[in-house]
């Protein structure tokens, strides 16, 4: 079948078979993965809330289908949602101002 | 703005039964090929569904409700008549006085609506039974005559279990309707007043917890956490426990579903987080089901689809015959889904 789209949401489902290329690298991750979204010394939804917003810093459609949802059952309501997003647009937009005083450093450097 | 008329009242089409049956059974709206739930069962040896011993006596006295939820899978609501007359309900009493059975489980709509409510409570406690109760909380508000259930239920020892969808309005009115949340609160206090929910009262407050829509409920214990910190912090309000109750494809939520077209992928979802841990522990099998007109059903979820217990059990409350209804086999269908997925779903909230 031709694909149209570079992102199908059914695609998401398919993650699991990355192990199919390679076992052990594939296990190792898969159990790594669960065990950092375990309960901690933060909770599960915590991490949860995360990782919905690194999600959108790294702007993967998967992760934001599979976050959005995993929030959601771990009782986040949109508030807590969308304010999670605003911490990873402010680290985002911060991080590209704060290069600004390189911008400036270099400037007066070279301006008389 | 929602609707709060029933699907029954809109004369639409899943208010009928069979079409329901033939949405869960056909390629009525999914193009998926679904595998049958009877088989998932035979995979894991569990088929013919049998009950173990019956524990629970469930009693829908009728569908009548002051809300008009719209994940109801009753499909309840004030324009619903259905309603359980005092003759059966005398039938379930001298039924349930031939059996060991401890606890009834009343349940509707908003069982407080019935006129013979109260007399049926008391009827049961004479009979040494505990009484549990689906109470939706905002009736406790609605008219000046249930403002004193509190002290109804506290004088019979009445178990309360309650749907909060959330801690929040948002979420609760987007699922219950426009001002549940506040009228929630407001009851819940008047609960914990007469010592609901409260240590060492001995009077047991239950919330329901069920998604605000298409996704499955995370892990009890850690909404369960989470609803009592924020409930205590935010309202100074107190609970036992939260049971997590996923939403049933049928009736309501079945709509809401095919209207937002995520029935073929939650139904997926379900089939996909089968847990034969749950299955064995589903609750029509130490459940029975008696509708308001006495027909006797596996679980409330068959008989809103109207699938009466078979295998040779009497099917009306007039001919109970517990042992017959023991070694029946259950009757199941595709929304049998809804009580295996993840760590299950049960009146009682998680089973596995
Ligand atoms: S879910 Fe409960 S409170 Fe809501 S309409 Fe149905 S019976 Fe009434
Ligand atoms: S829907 Fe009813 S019959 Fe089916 S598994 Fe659940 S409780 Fe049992």
């Amino acid at each position: 079948m031709e694909r149209t789209t570079y992102y199908d949401p059914k695609d998401l489902k398919k993650f699991g078979n990355i192990s199919d290329w390679d076992a052990e690298l594939g296990k190792a991750f898969f159990a790594y993965y669960g065990k950092v979204f375990e309960e901690g010394a933060l909770t599960a939804r915590e991490k949860s809330l995360i990782a919905l917003a690194v999600a959108h810093t790294i702007q993967c459609p998967y992760c934001i289908d599979a976050y959005t949802e995993d929030t959601l059952a771990k009782g986040c309501d949109e508030e807590q949602m969308m304010e999670a997003i605003h911490v990873a647009a402010a680290i985002r937009g911060g991080s590209s101002l704060v290069h600004g005083t390189q911008m400036m450093n270099k400037f007066k450097e070279l301006a008389m | 703005m929602k609707t709060t008329k029933s699907l029954h009242a809109q004369h639409h089409k899943l208010a009928d039964n069979d079409y329901q049956l033939k949405v869960l059974e056909t390629h009525e709206v999914a193009t998926a090929d679904f595998e049958k739930f009877e088989d998932k069962l035979k995979q894991i040896h569990l088929f013919p569904f049998k009950p173990v011993k019956t524990e629970i006596f469930q009693v829908n006295v009728g569908y009548m409700c002051n809300q008009t939820c719209s994940h109801c899978h009753v499909d309840a609501g004030p324009d619903r008549k259905e309603i359980m007359t005092r003759e059966t309900m005398q039938l379930c009493l001298e039924a349930l006085a031939t059996t060991d059975i401890t606890t009834v489980d009343l349940t509707g709509g908003a069982p407080e609506m019935n006129p013979d409510f109260r007399w049926f409570v008391e009827e049961i406690s004479k009979l040494g039974r505990k009484t549990m109760v689906r109470c939706n909380l905002t009736i406790i508000m609605a008219n000046k005559k249930y403002h004193d259930l509190p002290e109804f239920f506290a004088q019979h020892k009445v178990e309360v279990i309650s749907s909060l969808p959330f801690y929040n309005k948002s979420r609760t009115d987007a699922q219950r309707g426009d001002g549940v949340f506040e009228d929630s609160i407001a009851a819940l206090k008047k609960l914990n007043a007469v010592g609901y929910g409260r240590e060492g009262s001995g009077l047991i407050l239950n919330l329901v917890y069920n998604p605000s829509g298409a996704f499955l409920p995370g892990s009890q214990i850690i909404l369960e956490n989470q609803f009592k910190k924020e409930l205590k912090r935010l309202y100074d309000i107190e609970f036992n426990s939260l049971f997590c109750i996923t939403n049933m494809p049928i009736s309501r939520f079945l709509d809401y579903l095919i209207e937002s077209g995520n029935y073929e992928s939650y139904m997926q979802k379900l089939i996909e987080a089968f847990n034969p841990v749950a299955a064995e522990n589903v609750m029509c099998r130490n459940t029975i089901s008696i509708g308001w007109d006495g027909n006797i059903y596996d679980c409330d979820f068959n008989q809103m689809l109207g699938l009466k217990v078979n295998g040779g059990a009497p099917n009306h409350i007039k001919d109970w015959d517990l042992d017959k209804l023991n070694s029946r086999d259950i009757v199941l269908n595709q929304h049998c889904y809804g009580c295996t997925a993840g760590s299950g779903s049960s009146c009682g909230g998680s089973v596995a």
